[in-house]
């Protein structure tokens, strides 16, 4: 058995078992971090197979950012996972049903794939192309020459719903003090302190 | 490949990654010494002198206390992750030294997408706070989490902008390869701290926050948390997190010099000082940014929270934003822009 072959087995065998625990361990917080684990060795799957940089992006955006917001909401809000278990025998044999009905179409969709045997090779058809290249460029020509309207879209989408996000939840409350930092930075001693002379018993008017 | 050169190469690494990690334990043992010296000395003290010359075993020393104190884990802590996150901090700040090239050719691992690498681990570096916070079943160190969380993920997305604009004038992810695209005839003035100089400005400030540094060492601000995230741990797990915290200022003064200022690069592109060894270079060019950090150190006070966030998204991200759109409209239009160098 080669070393890839090896690492293979290792990487798929441990984001297999870590997806298991994601969903059979009590401790939500360690369901995070099991999920944690698939997404990093799903990565080294992806080394394996030369796609280097979506390795790295993998970790970067879904272990860097999006499960550590998982964790935190997991974290912060205080839900009792206990309560949200008690219908699991009722719901079984629907929740089963939906599973096998997946598992099937997953096998009908994988099963009728015709895999090109020279596609490992050749990441993102450079080899057709005529080039060497590495994955980044050839993955930046892909979505930046030839897609780029398709890839404007996604990212237009995406702003929509940011800023849908932003308006949903944006409230403004009156008779709240806010800090304007110009304003602060602005400030000088003249403007803050008045050195004013107090006649005696007289007092003064401020 | 026959199964012994296989076993030969695997071995070679092995060496080689051994004899990186041992020097640059030995050089930490002695930056943080000198972080010390810097500071005492900002302050007119001496710093650590009693054990050995001029102090200079003083690291050493800590580093047989804390291994020789006894840990302590609390009741209620979750003792699993508990042990685990010092130990994933650690392991991962020294991970990415595979990837830094310290002279032509002299990285563990010349991956094409290195940059990428480091990005990736840093920002894994996050769970460890996270976990060693949560896991101690503790409020101080929970909220230090936290913050600190929030902090590092804040800096990285402007951290990520600045090394976009570099990435455009070197044209590749490749650390090597940025180091030589800036071997021009102009020395030190070709380097691309010049060229990019806001840029630089905002990755240094980023770097101290990304490692939690004072000024921005909010997670561990002793006045108002005790410590953060580490409150509840004693020896050796915590002597692994503050392993860790260094080897993260090192590897962001490694980063800093390979991306700004020319890698092994001599600063005087003529004999003699192209004889010197590019070794020598990278390390005068690192310990030059960690010295400036030190001093930022003893210099600055701390940060208030709300300032440090507003200066993360408010003024950094769209000043590094910005300057992607300028650097690359710059490049294209004079026609500076790489060609893709095909590997």
């Amino acid at each position: 058995m080669s070393a890839a072959a090896a690492f293979f087995y290792l990487f798929s065998g441990l984001a297999v078992a870590s997806g298991f625990m994601v969903i059979a361990s009590r401790n939500p917080v360690a369901s995070v971090l099991f999920l944690i684990l698939a997404f990093v060795n799903a990565a080294g799957l992806f080394v394996l197979m030369g796609a280097e940089f979506l390795a790295m992006i993998l970790v970067v955006v879904y272990v860097g950012a999006v499960a550590v917001l998982f964790l935190f909401v997991v974290m912060m809000l205080d839900v009792d996972f206990a309560e949200l278990r008690q219908g699991f025998q009722r719901y079984l044999p629907v929740g089963g049903l939906i599973g096998v009905i997946f598992l099937i179409e997953l096998v009908l969709v994988v099963g009728s794939w015709a895999i090109d045997p020279g596609l490992v090779q050749a990441p993102l058809g450079n080899a057709a192309r005529g080039e060497a290249a590495t994955n980044t460029q050839a993955l930046g020509r892909v979505l930046y020459t030839d897609y780029v309207y398709f890839f404007q879209l996604a990212g237009l989408i995406l702003l929509v719903a940011m800023i849908g996000a932003i308006v949903l939840t944006l409230r403004d409350r009156p008779g709240v003090k806010r800090q304007n930092i110009s304003v602060q930075n602005a400030r000088t001693q003249g403007m803050a302190i008045e050195t004013i002379k107090v006649p005696s018993r007289q007092g003064v008017e401020v | 490949m026959t199964g012994w050169e296989t076993l030969g190469t695997v071995l070679l690494l092995l060496l080689k990654s051994f004899v990186l990690l041992a020097l640059l334990l030995v050089f930490i043992a002695y930056a943080l010494l000198a972080d010390r010296k810097i500071w005492a000395a900002v302050q007119l003290r001496r710093g650590p002198n009693v054990v050995g010359p001029w102090g200079l075993f003083q690291s050493f020393a800590d580093l047989l206390k804390f291994v020789l104190k006894e840990p302590v884990i609390p009741a209620g802590a979750n003792k699993a992750l508990f042990l685990l996150a010092p130990l994933i901090f650690a392991t991962l700040a020294l991970a990415a030294w595979a990837v830094i090239p310290l002279a032509e050719g002299w990285a563990i691992a010349d991956l094409n997408v290195g940059i990428t690498y480091i990005f990736a681990i840093s920002s894994l570096m996050v769970y460890g706070v996270i976990m060693g916070g949560w896991a101690s079943n503790s409020k101080y160190a929970f909220l230090g989490a936290l913050r600190s969380t929030a902090q590092m993920i804040s800096y990285e997305v402007s951290l990520g902008f600045v090394i976009i604009c570099v990435l455009l004038c070197a044209g590749s992810l490749n650390l090597s390869r940025i180091v030589m695209a800036q071997d021009t005839s102009l020395g030190i003035l070709g380097w691309y701290w010049l060229w990019l100089f806001p840029m630089f400005v905002v990755f240094f400030i980023s770097a101290m926050a990304e490692t939690n540094r004072p000024p921005f060492d909010l997670p561990e601000a002793e006045s108002e948390l005790v410590a953060g995230y580490m409150v509840e741990y004693s020896s050796t797990p915590y002597l692994l997190f503050m392993l860790g915290e260094y080897v993260a200022i090192m590897t962001m003064c490694a980063l800093g010099t390979v991306l700004f200022l020319g890698g092994w690069l001599s600063p005087i592109p003529f004999a003699p000082f192209t004889w010197v060894p590019g070794l020598i270079w990278f390390v005068l060019k690192a310990s030059f940014l960690f010295f400036m950090i030190a001093m930022v150190k003893a210099m600055v006070p701390r940060y208030r929270y709300d300032q440090l966030m507003r200066l993360g998204w408010k003024v950094f991200l769209p000043l590094s934003l910005a300057s992607v759109v300028v650097v690359a409209f710059v490049l294209k239009l004079t026609g500076l822009a790489p060609v893709a160098i095909p590997t």
